[in-house]
C-alpha cells in the first residue's frame, strides 16, 4: 500500500510554537512567514520563514490583541493590526495614497506571486474585480462573474472567499472556484471551476474539475497539478488541466488518479515533555485545525507545523494503466526523468509486457519533447550566431527540463539493460529497437551510433545476418566509419559484411584510405590501385604499402606491374624516385627478379 | 536490326524431364521402379527405361574421371541433357532441344545451364526433401507428390523466353526511403506480435521485395514462386478491374482493399475453405513446414507464414483480415505516395537511358532496364534475343574465374555489349552506338556507373 501514496508532506517542515490561549499564530502568504505572538508580543514574537535567513525573533509592547501581523518584503517594515480600522507601523513612517478606487467590497484576496488583487463586489459577491499591481502602478483588469449554482432569493452574499483561490498553473493565472454540490441542480457532486485570468483580455471559464463527491474541500496547486483535499474521506485528488479528456468540447476533467490519502506522517515530539528516545507519533492528517494556503502550503496551527505539499511520481506507475496517458502526465512534471525511464524499463521488461503499439506511442511522446528541445536549442544557437544585437528581444537559452529524455538516457537506463535481459524474445528486442529508431527518424532526430551498434549486436548474437543485410540495404542504419569498421569485423562470420562495409566507406567519400587498407589486406592490390586512381589520389599515396602487399602475394607479375606503375608515376611527377629511401628493399628485389636493366633509366639516375 | 531476313528458328524447348533413384530397382527386370517421375508421361515404358539407363551410365562413366564431380551436362547435336543429383541417389535429368537457326549452320548455347538447381529448390519449398517424403510414405507417396508438383511446375517453365535473369534467379527490391521502410518494419512487427501464430513475414510491393523474415535462400524460392506463379494468376482479374472492389468493413466502418490470394477467396462466403498452400523452409538445419498465407491490398502483398501444425480457421482469417486490411491499405497508399515524391525529386535524368542488367550475388538483388514486364508466360525484353545470348555467354565466362574482370563485345548488329564483374556484382550493359570505339564505350559505361551505382563500391 505504501507505494500508492502519491502525495506527501515535506520532510523538513517549518516548526513553530503551536497555537494556544497565550500564543497566537499568523501566516503571511506574501513572505511565507509564520508569526507566533506570545501574550500580545510582550513575551516575544517569533517569525519563521521558509529558510533560516527569514527567521526573526523580537519583542513588542502588548497593546491589546493582535489581529494581524506582517513584514514588508525584505523584513524592513513591520505592520501590526490590532483593530479593524487601524494598522500600526512600529517605526515612524508616513504612508502616501497613490491611487484610490471606490468600490463596494465584500472581501478581497491577494495573490503575491502575480501581484493580483481580487475584490468581491455586488450583493451576491460573485462579481470579481481584479487589479494588477506593477511597479507602483495599479491597473484595473476586466471584471468577471462567477456562476453560482443557485441564485438565492432574496439576494444575499453567496460567494465566500473560502471557496475562491488564485494560483498560477502552467504559467497562467487562474481563479479557482469551489462550486459546492447543490440539490437544485442535478450535478452528482461538487466541482472546481477554473477561470483563466489573462493579463489582457477577458476572464473566461475554461476548465471544470469533477470531484464526484460532496463535503468539505481544500485546494492546493503543486507542480502544475490542482490538488483537491476532501476532509471527510481523508483523501486527495489530483487534476492535470492539460490532460485532454475524450469528450473534449468544454474541458471537463476527471481525477488523473484514484483518490488516495496523503502519505502518513510521523511527528518527532520535542520540547520538555518529550523524552529523547520517544517514538515518533503519527500526525493526524486532514485535521480540522489544518489551514491550506496557495499554492502548496499546509499549516497545522495546533501542532506547530508548516509543510509544503509534494507529489511523488513513482506510485503513478501502478495507478495509471494507460501508458500513453501516463507519459503525458509525467512529461509535464518537474522531477520526472527517472520515473519516465523506469516506466520505459517496466514497459519492456516487466511482467505486463506492453505491446508494441504502446511502446511506439511512448517513444513518440518522448521524442516529441526531445525534438522540441533540440529545435529550441538550434534556434537559440542560430540567433546567437547571427549577432546578439539583432536579437535584442531577449533570446533566452532554452531550459532543458527533466522531460527531455535523449538517446543517451534511453540507452544507458533502458535499452542496454533490456537487450541483455534473459528471457526476453529477441524478436521483441529487435522490434523495440527498430521502433525507437523509427520514432527518432519520424521526428527527424539524427540517430546516435551506439543505437545502431546495439541493433547490430543483437542481430549478430542471434545469427540474424540476413535481417541486418536488409536493414543496411535500405540505409536504416546510417553510414559512418565506426559502423563500417564494425561490419568489417563481422566478415569472418558473415562474408557479405565485407561488401556492405566497402559500400558504406565508398558512400562516406571521406574514407578512401580505409578502402585502400581493406583491399590491400585482401591482397587485392590491383583493385586498390584502380580505386585510388579512380578517385584521383594516386599521386599522393605511399608506394610502399602497395609494394609490400604485392610482394606478399608471391605473384611476381603483379609485383612488376605495381612497381612499374609507381616508377612511371614518379617520372611523370618529375620527382626523384621516392621509392628509394622507403623501399630499397623492393628496388633490390625488383633488380634481383627482373634484372638491373628492367629499371627505368631516369629512375636509377 | 536484321529484320528483313526471315529465318526459320527453333527455340529451345523441353523434350523430357525425369527423376530417378538407382537404388530403387537395382536388379534386372525391376528398372521401372527407379523412375519416380517422367515427363512427358505418354512416352513408352521401355524408352523411359532406356533413357534412364543411358543417363545412369553416363554419370557412372564420368565418375571414373572425377569421383566427386561427375558430368553435369551432355551436349549433342540436337539436344542437351542436364544431370543433377538433388539429394543422395536422387537424380533429376532435363533434356532440352537446342535452338536451331537455319542459317550458316550456327547453333547457340541455350543459356539455361543453371536451371535445374532452382527447380529442385522450388520443389523442396513445396514438398520437403525427397528422402523425407520417402521415409514418410514410401515410394508411392513420393511419386504422387512429384507428379503433383512437376506437372504444374513444368507448365510455368518457358524455356524459349529464358534469359540471363532466370539464370541469376535474383530478387528485385523495391526502392524506398528510410522512413517508409521503418513504417513497414513497424507494421510487420506489430502484426507478428498481435497474431502470435505468424512466424515469418515477407512484404512485397509492386511484385518487388521490401522485407523478408525468411532466410535469403528460402526467400529466393518463395519470391520466384510468387512472381512467376501466384501473382500472375491473380493479376489478370485485377487488371480487368473486377476483383478488387472497395470493401466496406462492417465493424468500425473501415474501408480497405485487403484480400487473400491464398486461402479463402471471399471471407463472407459461408462455404469458404481455409486451406493454404504448405511450404518447407530452412532446409539447412531444421526443417519447417509452414502455411503460406498471401494477403494483398492494392499493390502491397504480405506473406504470413504459420506453423503447419496449426489448423487455420475462419476466426483466424477474419482476425487477420480486420487487423491487416486497413493498415495495409493505408501503408500501400503511403508507399505509392513516397515513391512518387522520390521519383519527382530525383528527376527524369535518373530515368535509365541505358539498357542494363545488374545482379549482386550477395543479396541476390537484380535490376534490369531491358525487361519491360514479366507476365505469366513471356518475359518481354526490349533487345534482340541474340544480344541476350551474348549476355549469357559473358556470364558463363565470369562464372569460370574468381577475379574481377571486364568483357567488351562488339555484336554483329552495331551493338556493344559490356560485362563487368566487381567483387560479387555483375553488370551487363548494351549500348547502341554505331560508330563508337572501345574507349568511348568504356567512358559511357563509366558514366553509367557514376549515375546509377554511385552509392556502392563498384570498381571502374
Amino acid at each position: 500500500m505504501s507505494d500508492e501514496y502519491y502525495l506527501e508532506l515535506s520532510e523538513n517542515p517549518v516548526q513553530f510554537e503551536n497555537a494556544s490561549s497565550v500564543n497566537n499564530v499568523f501566516f503571511d502568504e506574501a513572505n511565507k512567514q509564520v508569526f507566533a505572538v506570545r501574550s500580545g508580543g510582550a513575551t516575544g514574537v517569533v517569525v519563521k520563514g521558509p529558510d533560516d535567513k527569514s527567521s526573526v525573533a523580537f519583542r513588542m509592547d502588548d497593546k491589546g490583541e493582535v489581529k494581524c501581523i506582517k513584514f514588508s518584503l525584505g523584513n524592513k517594515i513591520l505592520a501590526v493590526q490590532r483593530t479593524t480600522k487601524s494598522v500600526v507601523l512600529p517605526d515612524k513612517r508616513t504612508l502616501k495614497l497613490l491611487k484610490s478606487q471606490s468600490i463596494n467590497v465584500n472581501w478581497y484576496m491577494y495573490c503575491p506571486e502575480t501581484a493580483v488583487l481580487l475584490l468581491s463586489t455586488t450583493v451576491q459577491g460573485n462579481v470579481l474585480q481584479p487589479f494588477a499591481f506593477k511597479s507602483a502602478t495599479v491597473s484595473k483588469m476586466s471584471k468577471f462573474e462567477i456562476e453560482l449554482p443557485a441564485v438565492p432569493k432574496p439576494a444575499k452574499l453567496s460567494l465566500s472567499e473560502r471557496d475562491i483561490a488564485v494560483a498560477t498553473i502552467y504559467d497562467q493565472l487562474y481563479v479557482m472556484y469551489l462550486k459546492h454540490h447543490s440539490r437544485s441542480t442535478n450535478s452528482p457532486g461538487a466541482e472546481v471551476v477554473l477561470y483563466h485570468l489573462p493579463r489582457e483580455g477577458t476572464c473566461r471559464k475554461t476548465h471544470v474539475l469533477k470531484l464526484n463527491t460532496t463535503g468539505k474541500f481544500a485546494l492546493n496547486v503543486v507542480d502544475n497539478l490542482v490538488v483537491v483535499h476532501h476532509q471527510s474521506s481523508q483523501t486527495s485528488l489530483i487534476y492535470d488541466i492539460k490532460l485532454r479528456e475524450l469528450d473534449g468540447a468544454l474541458n471537463v476533467h476527471q481525477p488523473v488518479l484514484p483518490a488516495r490519502s496523503i502519505n502518513p506522517y510521523k511527528i518527532h515530539l520535542t520540547g520538555p515533555a518529550a523524552a529523547p528516545s520517544q517514538a515518533p507519533v503519527p500526525c493526524e492528517l486532514y485535521s480540522s485545525s489544518w489551514s491550506v494556503f496557495q499554492p502548496d502550503i499546509i499549516i497545522s496551527a495546533s501542532e506547530g507545523y508548516l509543510w509544503y505539499l509534494q507529489v511523488k511520481l513513482q506510485p503513478t506507475l501502478n495507478l495509471l494503466q494507460d501508458k500513453g496517458k501516463l507519459m503525458d502526465f509525467l512529461l509535464r512534471r518537474r522531477d520526472c526523468k527517472m520515473v519516465i525511464l523506469s516506466v520505459c524499463s517496466q514497459m519492456l521488461t516487466g511482467g505486463d509486457k506492453g505491446n508494441l503499439s504502446v511502446v511506439a506511442t511512448v517513444f513518440d511522446k518522448l521524442n516529441q519533447v526531445y525534438k522540441e528541445y533540440l529545435d529550441a536549442e538550434q534556434a537559440y544557437t542560430a540567433a546567437m550566431e547571427s549577432g546578439p544585437s539583432r536579437s535584442s528581444t531577449s533570446y533566452k537559452r532554452p531550459v532543458r527540463t527533466q522531460a527531455v529524455i535523449d538517446q543517451s538516457d534511453m540507452y544507458t537506463h533502458v535499452l542496454s539493460d533490456f537487450t541483455e535481459k534473459k528471457g526476453v524474445k529477441h524478436k521483441f528486442i529487435i522490434a523495440v529497437l527498430m521502433e525507437y529508431i523509427r520514432s527518432l527518424n519520424q521526428f527527424q532526430i539524427p540517430v546516435q551510433h551506439y543505437l545502431y551498434e546495439l541493433v547490430i549486436k543483437t542481430l549478430v548474437q542471434h545469427n540474424l545476418f540476413y535481417m541486418l543485410h536488409q536493414f543496411l540495404q535500405y540505409h536504416v542504419l546510417s553510414d559512418s566509419k565506426p559502423l563500417a569498421c564494425l561490419l568489417l569485423s563481422l566478415e569472418s562470420t558473415y562474408p557479405p559484411a565485407h561488401q556492405l562495409s566497402l559500400d558504406m566507406l565508398k558512400r562516406l567519400s571521406t574514407a578512401n584510405d580505409e578502402i585502400v587498407e581493406v583491399l590491400l589486406s585482401k591482397q587485392q592490390v590491383l583493385g586498390a590501385l584502380r580505386f585510388i586512381r579512380s578517385v584521383g589520389a594516386h599521386d599522393n599515396v605511399s608506394a610502399r604499402k602497395f609494394l609490400d602487399a604485392a610482394r606478399q602475394t608471391n605473384d611476381t607479375m603483379l609485383f612488376y606491374t605495381i612497381f612499374r606503375f609507381f616508377e612511371q608515376r614518379n617520372m611523370r611527377l618529375n620527382t626523384l624516385f621516392t621509392l628509394i629511401g622507403h623501399c630499397e628493399e623492393h628496388v633490390a628485389y625488383f633488380k634481383q627478379v627482373f634484372g638491373e636493366n628492367a629499371l627505368m633509366k631516369q629512375a636509377t639516375a | 536490326m536484321a529484320s528483313g531476313m526471315q529465318e526459320k528458328q527453333y527455340t529451345p524447348s523441353l523434350l523430357s524431364f525425369f527423376i530417378y533413384n538407382p537404388k530403387f530397382g537395382p536388379r534386372e527386370g525391376e528398372e521401372e521402379k527407379k523412375i519416380l517421375f517422367y515427363h512427358p508421361i505418354e512416352i513408352e515404358k521401355n524408352e523411359k527405361i532406356r533413357n534412364v539407363g543411358l543417363c545412369e551410365a553416363i554419370v557412372q562413366f564420368t565418375r571414373t574421371f572425377s569421383p566427386t564431380n561427375p558430368a553435369k551436362s551432355l551436349h549433342t547435336q540436337k539436344n542437351r541433357q542436364f544431370f543433377h543429383e538433388a539429394e543422395e541417389n536422387y537424380w533429376m535429368v532435363m533434356v532440352v532441344r537446342n535452338p536451331m537457326v537455319e542459317k550458316p549452320n550456327k547453333d547457340g548455347k541455350p543459356p539455361t545451364v543453371e536451371y535445374q538447381e532452382e527447380e529442385i529448390i522450388v520443389s523442396n519449398l513445396f514438398n520437403g526433401t525427397f528422402s523425407r517424403a520417402f521415409e514418410a510414405g514410401g515410394v508411392e507417396l513420393l511419386t504422387q507428390k512429384l507428379e503433383k508438383f512437376f506437372y504444374r511446375y513444368l507448365q510455368t517453365l518457358h524455356l524459349q523466353s529464358c534469359d540471363l535473369l532466370d539464370v541469376f534467379g535474383g530478387i528485385s527490391f523495391f526502392p524506398l526511403d528510410k522512413m517508409t521502410y521503418l513504417k513497414i518494419q513497424s507494421f510487420v512487427n506489430r502484426v507478428e506480435e498481435s497474431l502470435s501464430l505468424v512466424k515469418y513475414t515477407a512484404f512485397l510491393y509492386n511484385d518487388q521485395l521490401i522485407w523478408s523474415g525468411l532466410e535469403q535462400d528460402d526467400m529466393r524460392i518463395l519470391y520466384k514462386y510468387l512472381t512467376t506463379s501466384l501473382f500472375p494468376r491473380h493479376s489478370e482479374p485485377e487488371l480487368a478491374g473486377r476483383d478488387s472492389p472497395l470493401r466496406p468493413e462492417v465493424a468500425g466502418n473501415l474501408l480497405h482493399y485487403g484480400r487473400f490470394l491464398t486461402g479463402p477467396a471471399n471471407l463472407k462466403d459461408p462455404d469458404a475453405k481455409f486451406r493454404f498452400p504448405r511450404i518447407f523452409v530452412n532446409t539447412e538445419d531444421s526443417y519447417e513446414e509452414l502455411h503460406l498465407i498471401v494477403y494483398k491490398a492494392m499493390t502491397a502483398a504480405v506473406c504470413f507464414m504459420v506453423n503447419a501444425a496449426v489448423d487455420l480457421n475462419r476466426e483466424f482469417c477474419e482476425q487477420l483480415d480486420s487487423l491487416v486490411g486497413p493498415q495495409l491499405t493505408l501503408l500501400a497508399s503511403d508507399i505509392c505516395e513516397q515513391f512518387n515524391i522520390n521519383r519527382r525529386i530525383s528527376g527524369p535524368e535518373k530515368e535509365p537511358q541505358f539498357k542494363f542488367i545488374y545482379f549482386n550475388h550477395m543479396n541476390l538483388a537484380e535490376k534490369s532496364t531491358i525487361h519491360m514486364r514479366k507476365t505469366a508466360s513471356v518475359s518481354l525484353t526490349s533487345v534482340h534475343p541474340d544480344l541476350m545470348k551474348i549476355l549469357g555467354d559473358i556470364n558463363c565466362d565470369f562464372a569460370r574465374v574468381n577475379e574481377d574482370e571486364e568483357i567488351i563485345v562488339k555484336a554483329m548488329t552495331d551493338y556493344w555489349v559490356v560485362g563487368k564483374k566487381s567483387d560479387q556484382r555483375e553488370l551487363y550493359v548494351i549500348l547502341n552506338q554505331k560508330n563508337a570505339n572501345l574507349i568511348e564505350v568504356n567512358e559511357e559505361v563509366k558514366r553509367l556507373c557514376a549515375t546509377q551505382f554511385n552509392n556502392i563500391f563498384f570498381l571502374d
